[in-house]
């Protein structure tokens, strides 16, 4: 056994035919891909279809088109249009993602770069709130924030991010900064540069792929968040697109699968949009940091 | 510089600190740049840590000050069928979905690194189910999909099965539908996974297979030992995310525990403790036991982790 494996590797070593194993695995992960991207396509298929074909017909093409659907689940839920859910939740959306821009990547500078007392403990109590359940402040900070009058405002959504409550994204930073050489830092100090235009000339320019990083996730995982607006609005003027999905639902109940099907469909469209463009800066992310999707 | 880094995080968790320049004045600047976040540390994290402790041990309703009613929310919880049920339901979500979806995750990812063509391709399509999978769209989706007359029962005919059960409507069953979505969200652990292979230096197994080591063996040899560390690094931050899974069960659930509360997650009993019936004292008392929950059981996992992560360095 020992001599025909060391035969059979020198062999494709030199020949290079195509394996079959190789053909096999494809063809089984190509299967693999289309069932797992199945009930997307479906989705997509049956927002196109009338009510009563989405339950009773199990072919994927609908027989009929039905392109009302969209019209009709624009104006369904709330009392308000999609496209009003869809502006609420891209300004929340960005915001966030300028609150952490800011306030991440100043605090992961100062503790890769500054040296200042209590940076240990500090650093760890940083790493801890990473890990730190939200539910475990969410019913403090709901108190606060209400006390302020800030239910139904997007204060709660947005202002925490300009805090650095996100700490994933200051370890994202943390790491990237550490990889920048520090004779780039000597130099500029050299010519005199202080702090912040070491930050704001040099390491800022440097870090712009974890600040893209960041700026997709940020953006990722406010749009998608669902329980902070769930809490906080509750007038439909300021749904965000989950909470108006989920009015929808809870309004029409199955009655109006068609419609539903469709404005879900469109909800998707921002995130797998992003996701096509930015492939590369997502996937690198989840591997270098374990940022969940 | 372009790029990060596709180094697998555990290789990256240490907390290594290169050489440090000394500049007089530091600590003003640090105050400088690390404002916000300290601001927000006390003001939006230990603080309300702080007073949701404080909250655990009294009666609220955010309308009258809060009574001091010292254990009472403790011993109610260890009493109350409710807060058993969802228990119950949040450790066999945690226990069955997360091995099940670790499991796909590496085998695919193996089966990637395997060498296929187009695995950039593929990768991106099994992600796809991460990027949305949390989405209030797929549960309004998987709702459909598992309902009576749906499509897992439309392909269950197609095979000669005739089913009108509503998974999602059936008690005995509503969880694993609950098990499966979060299954189908193996993307974000395989592409993890998948880092985590390209470490491993292709000379391991070239030697490996000059000495005659077959593919069973190398796999377990190199392969399952190297790859220990991203395993456990994914065992962890799958638990800890899989206790808090809130939207998903509250929508497929019916704004609820769902049928004879089958999907009450903990997140959804103490969102509903909470927010519907303005117990802020018991949800904080919650909040509190879940916090001590995961915190045990990451320990534990830690702990456990000694024995089975074999480190390369030392």
């Amino acid at each position: 056994m020992t001599t025909n494996t060391r035969l059979a590797a020198v062999a494709t070593r030199r020949r290079r035919p195509v394996p079959i194993s190789k053909i096999v695995l494809t063809v089984v992960i190509s299967v693999g891909a289309f069932g797992m991207l199945y009930p997307l396509i479906w989705l997509l298929f049956a927002s196109f279809k009338p009510n009563n074909e989405i339950f009773a017909v199990s072919q994927l093409l609908p027989q009929i088109w039905e392109f009302g659907n969209y019209a009709e689940g624009w104006f369904a839920a709330g009392t308000q249009t999609f496209g009003r859910y869809f502006g609420n939740s891209v300004v929340i959306a960005l915001a966030s993602v300028v609150g952490n821009l800011i306030s991440c990547s100043l605090a992961a500078f100062a503790f890769v770069r500054l040296k200042f007392r209590f940076k240990k403990p500090l650093f760890a109590l940083m790493l801890m709130t990473v890990m730190l359940p939200a539910q475990v402040t969410i019913i403090p900070q709901f108190i606060l924030f209400h006390s302020w009058g800030w239910v139904n405002t997007y204060w709660p959504l947005i202002l925490p991010k300009f805090f650095g409550v996100e700490a994933f994204f200051i370890f994202l930073m943390i790491q990237f900064i550490r990889g920048i050489p520090r004779d780039l830092d000597d130099a500029a100090q050299l010519d005199g540069c202080n702090p912040w235009q070491l930050f704001w000339r040099i390491i800022l320019p440097l870090l712009r792929p974890a600040l893209v990083t960041t700026a997709i996730f940020s953006f990722l995982w406010s749009y998608n968040d669902f329980f902070s607006p769930l809490i906080y609005l509750t007038e439909s003027d300021l749904f965000t697109v989950p909470l108006a999905l989920r009015q929808f639902l809870d309004s029409s109940g199955e009655s109006a699968f068609g419609p539903m099907f469709a404005m879900s469909t469109l909800s998707l469209l921002p995130p797998i949009i992003m996701f096509a463009i930015f492939q590369r800066q997502i996937v690198d992310g989840i591997a270098t940091s374990g940022l969940k999707g | 510089m372009t790029a990060l880094s596709t180094e697998p995080v555990t290789a990256t968790l240490k907390t290594g600190s290169a050489r440090k320049v000394r500049r007089p004045g530091d600590g003003r600047w640090a105050a400088v740049f690390l404002g916000p976040w300290a601001i927000g540390l006390v003001l939006l994290t230990i603080g309300p840590m702080m007073a949701s402790l404080y909250l655990a041990f009294t009666d609220y309703d955010l309308l009258t000050t809060p009574t001091w009613t010292g254990f009472d929310n403790f011993t109610r919880m260890f009493t109350d069928p409710l807060w058993q049920k969802a228990m119950t339901v949040t450790i066999m979500y945690v226990a069955v979905s997360v091995p099940f979806q670790l499991a796909f995750a590496l085998m695919l990812a193996l089966a990637l690194n395997k060498g296929v063509w187009g695995v950039g391709f593929f990768r991106s399509v099994y992600y796809i189910p991460s990027l949305v999978g949390t989405s209030v769209a797929i549960a309004i989706l998987w709702r459909q999909v598992f309902g009576s007359a749906g499509l897992f029962n439309q392909g269950l005919g197609l095979l000669g099965i005739e089913s009108t059960t509503s998974w999602i409507g059936d008690s005995s069953t509503a969880l694993w539908t609950l098990i499966l979505l979060r299954v189908w969200e193996f993307g974000a652990p395989m592409v993890i996974f998948l880092a985590g292979l390209r470490q491993i230096p292709t000379e391991l197994y070239e030697s490996a297979s000059l000495d005659g080591a077959g593919p069973w063996r190398q796999f377990w040899k190199i392969t399952m030992p190297l790859l220990t560390p991203v395993l456990f690094f994914n065992l962890v931050l799958q638990i800890i995310n899989a206790f808090q899974v809130f939207g998903s069960a509250y929508i497929i659930g019916g704004n609820g525990g769902g049928p004879a509360n089958s999907l009450l997650l903990y997140s959804v009993y103490l969102y509903q403790a909470a927010f519907a019936n303005f117990e802020m004292g018991y949800a904080a008392a919650m909040a509190w036991v879940l916090l001590i929950l995961i915190g045990v059981v990451t320990a534990l996992n830690f702990w456990v982790g000694r024995f089975w992560i074999t480190y390369s360095d030392d």
